[in-house]
Parts: C-alpha cells; structure tokens; sequence
C-alpha cells in the first residue's frame, strides 16, 4: 500500500517537474524583455535538476545526484554571466 | 505504471515519508512557476522561482536522504550538498539579475522603477545644473 502510494507520489512529481519546466519554457519564449528569459533559464536549471533528483529515487541510482549536481553548478555559472552581460554588456571586463 | 522494485525492502514510514516530500516539493516548484507565468511585472515575477529554490529543492533533497538512507541502512547525506549550494547560490544570482534590470530600466527611463541613490542623485543634479 504504502509502495503504491510512493509510486504514484513519484509519477505525480515528475508530471509537475516536467509542467514547471514547460511553463518556465513558454515564459522563456514569450517574455518581453532579456532578463525574463535569463529567469526562465535559471528555474529551467532549477526545474531540471529536481526532475533528475525524483528520477534518481525512481532508479535508485546515485549517478542521477551527480549529474543534478553539476547541472546546479553550470545553472548558477550561466544566469551570473548573463546577468553580468545584461548589466554591463560584456561577461569579461 | 512502473513498480519500483529496488524499493521492495523500505518500510512503509520511510515510503510515505519519501512520497510525502516529494509531492511537497514538486508541487511547490509547479506552483512557483505558474507565478512566473502568471505575474504582470518583471520585479514580481522574480520571486516566483525561489518558491522551486527554496521548498522545492528542500523537499526533494530531503526525500532522496531519507530514500537512499534508509534503504541503505547507513547514513547518506551527499544530497545535502545540493541543497547548501543552492541555498547560497540563488541570492547571488537573482540579486544580481535584479540589479541588472534595475540598470537597464534606469538606462532607459523606465518611469516604474525608482531613482538612483540619494548621493548619486545629486551629483547629477549639480552636473545638470552645471550643463544648464
């Protein structure tokens, strides 16, 4: 019972993950201006990251935390240089 | 609908536990992105996704611990990891994007957002003056 219950507790985590990251997506693609796609990316990442850590439950494997881990460290590395390009027009100064 | 069957040996009030974190979790990532979609203005919008970062993150971090601690009868806490470093790094980013936009309003006149700070303010007022 209480498996089944995990199960479906899983099934419904990814069908939110995966709406979130739509969403995020549909924001990306329709938002009015630069730093609203920049957004979008960062909860993508974000988005992204969670889904691969409820599949890493689903497995039982932890190769799934390890790739969540390096996906949070490229999102963080990504949004602070397109925010330092919004900010100032060049990443490097 | 896939049965987990690396899973058969968890008891049953690790498995609601781990069911229930993830449903909080997941479900508080689905509804801080609908608030992405949904508000009006950029300066809203941007609290939205840290509703994901914050308790979406927790709840799945603190799911995969318990999961993966009590199924392998020893103490797994890498998946803290994840949790410290988004914790620290979302801040950074969103008040750095935050003030990036700021920056591009101001840039561009944009009557919504305030002024400049009141030092900056007015040296650029005596520079006005000056011009005039």
């Amino acid at each position: 019972m209480s498996h089944t219950i995990l199960s479906w507790a899983m099934v419904f985590a990814q069908i939110c993950l995966v709406l979130a990251m739509a969403l995020a997506a549909l924001r990306m693609a329709r938002g009015p201006r630069a730093q609203d796609r920049v957004l979008a990316l960062d909860t993508l990442y974000v988005n992204s990251m969670l889904l691969l850590m409820v599949f890493g439950i689903r497995t039982g494997k932890v190769i799934y935390f390890e790739a969540s881990l390096v996906i949070g460290m490229l999102g963080f590395v990504a949004t602070v240089a397109l925010a330092k390009f919004l900010m100032r027009g060049e990443v490097i100064e | 609908m896939s049965s987990i069957e690396h899973a058969a040996d968890l008891p049953a009030w690790a498995a609601l536990a781990v069911a229930f974190f993830l449903v909080v979790g997941a479900g508080l990532t689905l509804i801080g992105t609908i608030g992405f979609v949904r508000l009006p203005t950029f300066y809203e919008r941007i609290h939205a996704p840290t509703l994901g970062t914050s308790w979406g993150t927790g709840g799945v971090v603190m799911a995969s611990m318990i999961f993966f601690t009590v199924l392998s009868t020893r103490p797994v806490v890498h998946e803290i990891l994840i949790g410290i470093f988004v914790t620290v790094t979302t801040p950074v980013t969103l008040m750095l994007l935050a003030r990036a936009t700021l920056h591009r309003d101001r840039a561009e006149g944009n009557p919504d957002v305030p002024g400049e700070a009141p030092a900056q303010v007015l040296v650029e007022d005596g520079a006005a003056t000056k011009a005039d």
